[in-house]
């Protein structure tokens, strides 16, 4: 009993601790905002990497989900006459919840594995050494450059992939639902609010901040070798996805229920 | 003038400098040597601020490291890293050219390009290299490149972390030649790390051993083979027996 209890006070500790380093990572990121030298230059890369790059597979996520959507929606309305809620419901749930979610997961998949192996990499061939060494600060020269790009872009990649989700979900209402385009289109415009466009890009900001700050800190503090690189890739994906999920309910609490 | 005093530093349970007091005077060029593990590349890291001691004195020309401004001390400094440390992502001359365009030492891009074509030749490369990519260079070449990075801004002091690992006997006898070379003409204090005793016998001034912590023997190269230490002695002659225990 006491042995157990033990490990159970090891691991809340341990995790207390987890979370206490991401916290301070978090703010010595923040900190950096203000204090030049600035690097333009790898904050547009990033920019690249991080947004235009992440579009195609945003894109095809968001129209797939917004086609299917508009399928069940229709099939659940039906079920009590409501079958005209279709364009309605598919644009509120694009706009408001499934895009800048399933943007912000798709973008965890392919950015903060990406960012923490390209950092965890860095580190255990001794680049960020060499960095420091060349007068550049990691948190700068790394850090700063993509979750700067990753917090602005996420934002306009959720718009983008609403647009295309709510396209998505046009075409299945319109070719295999018999709605008419017009009143189909009316319907989204209608029912369309701008706080419910500008909630979803406020998530997407705050999902972009997520995964590129993940991203970095477990690439920072990747382990030694291949297996340890390994390790920090799939601990950033995983607690970039668990941090999205969570910071997308406390959110939705503060936007919609207040 | 390079000096450390009393300098410990503990991983956990392991105490891997356990009191290293050791002078590197200005201009010369001192070899560490010591078994893998023995702390070597701690000790160089923590006179770059890499690593931070627990307890004693690094001293750089009189001053405390821990007092100094960051960016002037590290401007004083160039590494050439074991693996190279090169920058993926850069093609070779903005690897070289790195703190030339950015930071206390910034110039024109046009300037930083010309420095690092120059440093190029210095280490035998010819400036065709210079649009490549570190992945596009055979070993030998990414550690000539890595030399040119770590005299590209000047330094007048050097650290050389292993700087043969990995290089055929030849290619290693090129590097040690270039190495003595650099650090004669630019009159840089240089510290060198290595358990290669060619590179030793070729690059060293002065010799240190690291051993259980701490400096077991120190003195000019040319007195190492009659040092009577029987600790530097089973090293240089790389016997299983003696008092250094060897993991078999």
């Amino acid at each position: 009993m006491t042995g157990a209890l033990g490990a159970l006070g090891s691991t809340v500790l341990a995790m207390l601790a987890s979370i206490g380093r991401v916290v301070i990572f978090a703010s010595n990121t923040v900190k950096h905002l203000a204090l030049p030298p600035f690097y333009p230059r790898e904050f547009f890369q990033a920019l690249v990497q991080i947004g235009w790059l992440s579009l195609p597979v945003v894109g095809l996520t968001a129209f797939f989900t917004g086609g299917a959507l508009a399928l069940q929606i229709y099939a659940g309305g039906a079920r009590f006459g409501a079958e005209a809620v279709v364009p309605s419901i598919v644009a509120i749930g694009m706009v408001r919840e499934l895009g800048p979610v399933l943007g912000g997961l798709m973008v965890a998949a392919r950015v903060a594995s990406s960012i923490a192996a390209e950092i965890g990499t860095m580190k255990v061939t001794e680049q960020i050494d060499a960095l420091v060494t060349l007068s550049t600060d990691p948190m700068k020269y790394l850090t700063l450059p993509r979750v700067l790009a990753a917090t602005l872009s996420l934002p306009i990649l959720v718009a983008v992939g609403d647009a295309i989700g709510i396209f998505g979900g046009f075409l299945v209402g319109v070719n295999r639902l018999d709605f008419n385009a017009a009143a189909y289109l009316k319907n989204t415009v209608d029912f369309l609010e701008t706080a419910d466009v500008v909630s979803g890009m406020v998530k997407g900001a705050v999902f972009g901040f997520i995964v590129a700050l993940i991203g970095c800190y477990h690439g920072m503090n990747s382990g030694r070798g291949a297996q340890g690189v390994g390790r920090a890739t799939k601990s950033a994906v995983v607690l970039a996805s668990v941090l999205i999920l969570a910071a997308n309910y406390i959110l939705t609490e503060v936007f919609f229920t207040s | 003038m390079i000096e450390l005093r009393g300098l410990h530093k503990s991983f956990g349970q392991n105490h891997v400098l356990a009191g290293v007091d050791l002078s590197i005077e200005r201009g010369k060029s001192m070899v560490i040597i010591g078994g893998s593990g023995t702390g070597k590349s701690v000790l160089l890291k923590s006179i770059l601020g890499l690593i931070i001691p627990d307890q004693g004195q690094i001293l750089v020309d009189g001053g405390d490291v821990t007092q100094a401004d960051r960016d002037a001390f590290l401007a004083q400094f160039g590494m050439l890293f074991q693996g190279g440390a090169l920058f993926d992502s850069l093609p070779v001359w903005q690897n070289i050219a790195f703190r030339l365009m950015r930071g206390s030492l910034e110039r024109p891009k046009d300037e930083a390009r010309y420095i690092a074509i120059e440093k190029l030749r210095r280490v035998g490369l010819k400036p065709d290299v210079a649009d490549q990519f570190p992945a596009e260079l055979s070993g030998g070449m990414q550690k000539r490149v890595s030399l040119a990075r770590a005299i590209a801004g000047d330094p007048e002091i050097i650290f050389f972390d292993e700087p043969t690992t990995g290089l055929d006997p030849i290619m290693s006898g090129v590097i040690n030649d270039l190495i003595r070379e650099i650090v004669v003409d630019m009159g840089a204090t240089a510290m060198t790390i290595t358990h290669d005793m060619t590179s030793v016998r070729t690059i060293a001034d002065d010799v240190a051993m690291l051993h259980a912590g701490r400096i077991q023997w120190t003195g000019p190269v040319g007195d190492m083979d009659q040092s009577g230490d029987p600790y530097i002695d089973q090293f240089i002659n790389g016997r299983a027996d003696g008092p250094i225990e060897a993991i078999r």
